[in-house]
């Protein structure tokens, strides 16, 4: 294979990986959006706590990569559900921006507490056995592909549950229509319950593959992996599945590329000028529909 | 003398052609009505009117202006007022403010003299007042200033809405749907009351209306508008038993 | 008793001319504090700070409470004011020959910032809420990188060693100006078109309000503002880099307009001065000599296991106090009810000539 080739192909590898992470981050902010239509600010946090309790399974309980994985997102989904119950049920009915401010005090709260308890940057031991094999110049690691791997089946696992399940129904009816679905026998404080649990443990799931991935941590890191994976839902469309995984793998891509071509300051800096691009070009996202209102 | 004329107007809401092809004609001081089945397009025309939509194809002139193309406010400031079907009052806004916005288009002072209240602010603001208190006298709601809208009962909130598109200072005056929830009491209260602003304020009044007995009973023309097609035009005997009109009613069932 | 205590205040409540003796004292006070150091430094900083935090908060408020929409820029406005002003004093003008054109830098920054406020506004033409976040998220995040990326205003390392020519007088003066004109931009067809945008943006058009000159007005009159607390706060701090104006910058900001409560001028100032001084107060060093009246064996472990910690435990407070305050108080302190004496007179009459205080937008509030 051609330099060029390859070089291609080794940076899409990275992108797949960026993008797997965002894309499972992304969908907690989407599928919140779509129930509740709140941008819930955080849930970067989330993710953070997330890749904390990975260290802590990992380091403290000694524990392998898949009960790490599992107590993560569980521990994960269970801090979105308390997250919901505590904070945002009460102003269901408050107006938009309390919410809203709400989210934004829980995550410096989640942050602020965090670095409390862990003052300094934790570095995470290796989970899993890392084999890198070389493809015809592209250098694969084991630890790319179960990530990909790993999000990807997740991922699919949502779209089944969302599309297929009867909880997933009422998901779907519930952010179709506010005012009559309660009526109709949904248990609506269920199913946003539920929601916001897959979402966390979601995020969990992203807490832990960063933490292999990009193995030192800090109570900060969610916040800019959070905002690139909320640009990433709104990139798709906000409150749609599938244009989540789509704008985060999209954004993946764009911010793997531009670090292969610019200097890596550069990055941030393309990232949200091709957002406010998109959003100018088509503000509803790619799979969004345009919401009119009637006058 | 022609206040407004609309010809051939079409509107598309994507594949949807909600308005296919209305005309019409008012006069100074006309006093006509919109009837129709639901979903006939009534509610899209006065969007069309006041510019909330532009019209795909056709010309809407008010005097001798083309409004296709104009923003709301353009069209507003052009003395066009109107209510809405669902009232949207600025809900957590006092009853003053909500008529004293509706001056913004009169009020004659520059962004500087806002921000410094200088010069013409304090003349302007003081005559909005006073219109505002005056508008709100006639309509009794001046004991209500300070009130937050949302907080009025329903009836007051129609009353406020189009007390505050009188604010506006219009000519034509647009009301859409001004009669509904209202019991058969204050629909013979709200019918003297529309003729007398039409002569107060000296208005041509357009209005949709599925009360017949308002419609038929201070209309001099009324136009029956069918999946946005302008049916039939003319004054109420005729249209009261024009064949038309019947089947259009009786075959989409009860109106409402 | 309480009921002389209220009728006591309302008599003091209506007597507006007071607030122009407050005035009066106020830039007494300003002069005099660091003149005969009345009191002292920590003291004369932190009020310099609550200053610069009002000015932010003042002026965030007019875009998210007054218009309703939710800005995340402030912080990028306040950088480019800051680094306008910055540079104008490092190295454009002979500062050290005048210092009497440092007010001149501020200003320009303020300037500077506006022009960008109102490209910021073009794009909440077509989108509000949520998508107008990300916009002004994104024009922060860009403003942020821009700087990064430009050696010759030092890049990520900022700019360090500016002088320091923000005084008490030159804060006071500032909040003084904001104040006045924010108001006066709330109080005029501007301001109530700026509310009704918020109510019902289409009704607004509607009404004859022109909503796009009306948003290009409160963009730049907001950001106006916060590039001068930038340039104040540059010339404070002394140093200044990109790091310093992120989205932890805007939270703060976010959080002390939402805690005084949404379109109301006085609670900005409240939110912005109880934020700011509570945080303030439970510095360690701060309780400690607060507290070093106690005994000592009551002290010491107190000191040991709870004030020492305090410096990262505020932190955690602080947030977890703002989503108790959304909890049971959603509006802030004082959401969409003012202060009396902000109220213009002609506005206060003409809600209240026929009845009394009502719960309206403009009513009247007592300061509480
Ligand atoms: N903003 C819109 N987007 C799409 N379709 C619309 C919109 N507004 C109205 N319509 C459709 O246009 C048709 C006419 O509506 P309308 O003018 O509200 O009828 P009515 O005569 O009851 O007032 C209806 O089929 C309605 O569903
Ligand atoms: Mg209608």
């Amino acid at each position: 294979m051609s330099e060029s080739i390859v070089y291609w192909l080794q940076q899409t590898l990275n992108a797949l990986q960026l993008g797997s992470i965002y894309a499972l981050i992304a969908l907690g902010y989407t599928m919140v959006y779509g129930i509740l239509t709140m941008i819930n600010f955080a849930h970067g946090d989330v993710f953070m706590v997330g890749a904390f309790f990975c260290f802590i399974a990992a380091v403290y309980l000694g524990l392998p990569f898949l009960p790490t994985l599992l107590l993560t997102m569980a521990g994960a989904a269970l801090l979105g559900v308390l997250i919901e119950r505590l904070a945002y049920k009460p102003l269901r009915n408050a107006p938009r921006v309390s919410a809203i401010i709400t989210a934004l005090g829980l995550g410096l709260f989640l942050e602020n507490f965090t670095l409390a308890l862990a003052p300094y940057p934790k570095h995470i031991p290796a989970l899993l056995e890392n084999v890198t094999w070389d493809l015809g110049g592209v250098s694969v690691s084991s630890l790319q592909i179960i990530i990909i791997c790993l999000s990807l089946g997740l991922m699919f696992l949502l779209d089944y549950v969302v599309h297929r399940t009867p909880v997933g129904m009422a998901m779907r009816a519930i952010s179709w229509d506010k005012t009559f679905v309660p009526l109709m026998g949904v248990p609506v404080d269920l199913i946003i319950s539920v929601t916001f649990a897959i979402g966390a443990g979601l995020a969990g799931a992203a807490g832990t593959m960063y933490a292999l991935a990009y193995p030192v941590i800090d109570p900060y890191m969610g916040i800019m992996v959070g905002w690139k994976a909320f640009i990433s839902a709104v990139v798709g469309g906000i409150g749609n599945i599938r244009g989540a995984m789509i704008g985060a793998f999209i954004l993946g891509g764009v911010e793997i590329m531009v670090t292969a071509f610019f200097p890596s300051t550069y990055r941030d800096f393309v990232a949200f000028s091709l957002l406010l691009l998109l959003i100018v070009i088509r503000p509803y996202g790619i799979l969004g529909k345009p919401r009119t209102q009637k006058v | 003398m022609t206040l407004l004329t609309a010809v051939k107007v079409k509107h598309y809401f994507g594949g949807l052609c909600a308005v296919s092809d209305f005309n019409l004609q008012l006069h100074y001081g006309d006093l006509m009505g919109i009837i129709g089945p639901n979903g006939a397009g009534k509610t899209t025309i006065f969007n069309l009117i006041t510019g909330v939509y532009r019209a795909s194809e056709g010309s809407i002139r008010l005097r001798n202006t083309e409004l296709v193309g104009k923003t709301p406010h353009q069209i507003t400031a052009l003395r066009v007022g109107r209510t809405f079907q669902n009232i949207r009052l600025f809900r957590d806004l006092s009853v003053l403010d909500n008529v004293r916005i509706a001056h913004y288009a009169q009020a004659d002072y520059s962004p500087l003299e806002a921000l410094l209240h200088i010069g013409r602010y304090r003349r302007e603001e003081q005559r909005i007042i006073e219109n505002s208190q005056r508008l709100l006298a006639i309509f009794k709601l001046e004991h209500l200033a300070g009130e937050t809208a949302k907080n009025l009962p329903y009836g007051l909130q129609r009353r406020l809405e189009i007390a505050r598109a009188l604010a506006i200072g219009p000519e034509l005056l647009l009301l859409d749907e001004p009669a509904a929830g209202m019991n058969p009491n204050e629909i013979d209260l709200l019918m003297e009351f529309i003729q007398w602003i039409r002569t107060e304020f000296k208005l041509t009044i357009l209005l949709i209306e599925h009360q017949m007995k308002l419609v038929m009973g201070i209309c001099e023309r009324i136009t029956v508008l069918d999946f946005g097609e302008t049916l039939v035009e003319g004054p109420p005997e005729v249209i009261q038993n024009h064949p038309k009109v019947l089947e259009a009613y009786l075959g989409e069932g009860p109106v409402g | 008793m309480s009921a002389l205590l209220r009728s006591g205040w309302e008599w003091f409540i209506a007597q507006r001319w007071l607030m122009m003796v407050f005035l009066i004292i106020g830039f007494v006070l300003a002069f005099a504090i660091p003149e005969y150091n009345l009191l002292n430094k920590y003291v004369q900083l932190v009020m310099m700070y609550v200053g610069i935090n009002i000015i932010l908060t003042v002026s965030l408020n007019l875009v998210n409470g007054y218009m309703g929409e939710f800005s995340l820029a402030h912080a990028g406005f306040m950088a480019v004011g800051a680094y306008t002003a910055a540079l104008l004093t490092q190295k454009v003008l002979p500062i050290a020959a005048h210092p009497w054109l440092f007010p001149l830098a501020v200003l320009m920054g303020g300037l500077v910032a506006a022009v960008l406020g109102l490209i910021v506004a073009v794009p909440s033409f077509k989108v509000r809420g949520d998508y107008l976040a990300i916009i002004t998220l994104a024009f922060l995040m860009i403003v942020k990188s821009v700087i990064e990326n430009i050696d010759y205003i030092g890049g990520p390392r900022g700019i360090p060693g500016i002088k320091k020519l923000t005084t008490l007088p030159w804060v006071f003066f500032w909040v003084v100006v904001t104040v006045w004109v924010v108001r006066n931009f709330v109080y005029s067809k501007y301001g109530r078109g700026v509310l009704s945008i918020r109510e019902d943006e289409i009704a607004s058009d509607l009404m004859s309000v022109n909503t796009r000159r009306v948003k290009f007005m409160a963009f730049m009159v907001s950001s106006f503002f916060a590039g001068i607390a930038g340039g104040l706060f540059a010339h404070l701090l002394q140093f200044i880099s990109p790091r310093v104006f992120d989205i932890i910058k805007t939270t703060d900001v976010l959080i002390m307009v939402y805690l005084g409560g949404i379109a109301s001028i006085g609670g900005s100032i409240l939110g912005a001065t109880a934020y700011t001084v509570l945080l303030e107060l439970l510095r360690p060093s701060t309780v400690a000599a607060m507290l070093a009246w106690l005994p000592a064996m009551v002290f010491d472990p107190l000191n040991e296991y709870v004030i020492s910690h305090l410096g990262v435990w505020r932190m955690v407070i602080m947030p977890l106090l703002l989503v108790l305050v959304m909890l049971y108080w959603p509006r802030g302190i004082m959401g969409l009810r003012e202060f009396r004496w902000f109220v213009p007179k002609r506005d206060m009459e003409a809600h209240h000539c026929l009845n009394k205080p009502t719960g309206g937008s403009h009513d009247a509030a007592d300061g509480r």
